[in-house]
């Protein structure tokens, strides 16, 4: 509530000094509500629910001042906007459907928040930080002319960033100059906001031209999987190239089965065909940060360790007692992975 | 023009008569991705000082497949452009040994992992691209330094070019080039028109060495040196750095004698 009251009053600051001398003309709170300021948050989806990223930027934009606006955007994707009006901390729903936004297309896509951006003013711009938000926000932001901040993980001060850089060996913190705001949001990093809220207004938009005619969609080869997400699992198994085949992954696929968890790969894995790309942990794949990271066979590379040192309980199980990953894991169990993990399932169904 | 008339980059005379296409390709000198990198005690930056240093492992992916389209006769050029200090030359004779034809080292004395930011190369791409007039800009999808992942997607937005992030595999048939890129639920291809900017993930290909007789023909090819200043472009940083930290390190952890012993822990 302090918060808002905050906002509030530097809303109603601005109200009376900044956009009139801006605007040259009369002071009115309608002008701004529409003129200045606000965050606009790019929503992820499947066209069935909004992405579980999208949640966690929820949580971020609620640290800036200003009234969240969400965009949902894509073909057929109805649904998704009266899901994403339930968002708790979501002020309004900007809703576009076209063809032109199906499957992501970030030419078009960029058109549309660079326009949006433009018609309302806002003051930030963010995106989750996954491939899509990754794809399009700096696009964006070059067309705004500006300097856009990746993976931020923590919100110092509303023009104060942290993120991680050289794979998470160091943090830096950044102060953007640029007068409005891009940031792509690591989920890791902030909780899930809650659905089930009060439906706000859903206001739907079209562009003049949605289609830049630049790029076609032409086919998706999704990876289908029973298992939680994950980015969002909380717990996750991953497996390295002592697996040795990816039959023997299967291990690995029954092991989350048990403990409701998804399955991740090291680089290693992925190269030697033991698992596909999207199940990469790491600097260049996926960041995760289970309640529960149990690797398997993973020496533990700077690499991989970026995506998974945020786990809030890490296990090892690894041949190998210098392998680096002990130096992180909070367990470790120097054994050979195909007695140990076979054991751990006994253990765990018992 | 950022490029006076002793410039020896031009624009082809007869641009029709190139059946080929001319690929850019940018590369980017970072921290050897093998070394644990230490912050300065002035928590100012990363240490540099002392540091092995190497092309990012995603530009040589780039570079692989620039080089590799020439090879089937797709691309007719491979020019090769770095934006550093005087050191990144020495990066740039690695892509000339790798395959690439010509060089282009625009100087700087900037940081690239902090200081000069994705916006500030985009624009300075952007005039390479004006001077080189190629039909698909390279890069790698991100660099290991600052991970930010920005550079190609900017470049195209300033271009008003296509994009295609995170590839993992080119076709280019008669002027159409198809695109599968990685994303997060697995693969999507998409279809994009010329000239275009095509980010390389780690799946596009296996990056070859160079050899040595090829590292010695690398010598005589060109090289063309720019000042940063003369490219017209403010590279002045819009990012202030405030500080760079060591993350929180985690607590030393415990070796368990068994399976047992582990799942009573947890």
């Amino acid at each position: 509530f302090f918060g808002f009251a905050v906002a509030g009053m530097r809303a109603a600051l601005r109200c009376s000094f900044r956009v009139p001398r801006r605007l040259g003309g009369t002071p009115s709170c309608r002008m701004f509500s529409t003129t200045e300021g606000g965050i606009l948050l790019l929503c992820d989806h499947d066209n069935k629910s909004v992405g579980s990223s999208t949640l966690n930027a929820v949580t971020a934009a609620a640290k800036l001042p200003g009234d969240l606006t969400l965009l949902v955007c894509g073909e057929n994707c109805e649904s998704v906007a009266q899901e994403a009006a339930k968002i708790k901390g979501v002020s309004k729903v900007i809703h576009s459907d076209h063809a032109a936004f199906g499957h992501g297309l970030s030419e078009n896509v960029t058109e549309l928040v660079v326009e949006l951006q433009k018609a309302n003013g806002f003051e930030y711009v963010l995106a989750p930080s996954n491939t899509y938000g990754k794809d399009i926000l700096p696009r964006a932001a070059a067309n705004l002319d500006v300097q856009p901040i990746s993976e931020v993980i923590e919100i110092k001060t509303p023009d104060t960033f942290v993120r991680p850089v050289y794979a998470g060996n160091a943090l830096a913190t950044m102060q953007s100059t640029d007068s409005i705001k891009l940031l792509t949001i690591r989920s890791t990093a902030f909780e899930a906001a809650e659905l089930g809220g009060d439906a706000v207004s859903i206001e739907t938009f079209t562009p003049a031209k949605p289609d830049a005619g630049m790029t076609t969609w032409v086919k998706d080869e999704l990876s289908k999987s029973e298992r939680p997400e994950l980015g969002s699992a909380s717990v996750v198994i991953s497996g390295g190239r002592a697996l040795k085949s990816a039959e023997n992954f299967q291990m690995l696929y029954d092991l989350a089965d048990d403990l409701k968890g998804a399955v991740g790969a090291s680089r290693a894995a992925v190269d030697a065909g033991y698992a596909p790309n999207d199940m990469q942990v790491g600097q260049t794949g996926k960041v995760v940060a289970p309640d529960l990271y149990i690797a398997v066979g993973i020496s533990g590379a700077i690499q991989h360790l970026a995506g998974m040192k945020d786990s809030k309980t890490i296990v090892a199980i690894n041949k190998d007692e210098d392998a680096p990953i002990f130096q992180v894991a909070d367990y470790g169990l120097v054994g050979d992975l195909f007695e140990e993990v076979p054991k751990l399932r006994e253990k765990i169904s018992n | 023009r950022p490029c006076g008339a002793r410039c020896p980059i031009r624009r082809p005379f007869l641009r029709a008569a190139v059946a080929a296409m001319r690929i850019l390709v940018a590369v980017k000198r970072v921290v050897d991705y093998a070394v644990k990198v230490r912050v300065r005690a002035d928590k100012a930056a990363v240490e540099l000082k002392n540091t092995k240093m190497s092309m990012n492992p995603f530009c040589e992916i780039a570079l692989e497949e620039a080089v590799r389209l020439k090879e089937k006769k797709i691309a007719s050029e491979v020019v090769a452009v770095s934006i550093g200090p005087k050191e990144a030359q020495e990066t740039l004779r690695t892509a000339l040994a790798i395959g690439a034809d010509k060089a282009i080292h625009v100087t700087t004395t900037l940081r690239p992992d902090q200081e000069l930011q994705p916006l500030a190369t985009a624009k300075v791409l952007g005039k390479v691209v004006d001077q080189v007039d190629p039909s698909l800009v390279l890069m790698g999808k991100q660099s290991i330094d600052s991970d930010a992942s920005q550079t190609g997607q900017m470049l195209a937005g300033l271009l008003g070019w296509p994009q295609a992030t995170f590839a993992s595999e080119i076709e280019i048939q008669d002027g159409a080039m198809s695109v599968t890129r990685e994303v997060d639920s697995g693969l999507s291809t998409i279809k994009l028109s010329t000239p275009a900017v095509v980010t390389c993930d780690l799946r596009l290909n296996e990056p070859r060495y160079a050899t040595l007789p090829n590292i010695m023909k690398a010598r005589k090819k060109p090289m063309d040196t720019i000042k940063i200043e003369d490219t017209g472009v403010d590279v002045t940083p819009r990012l202030k750095v405030l500080s760079v930290e060591e993350p929180a390190q985690r607590q030393a952890g415990e070796k368990v004698g068994s399976v047992e012993e582990l799942v009573e822990k947890l």
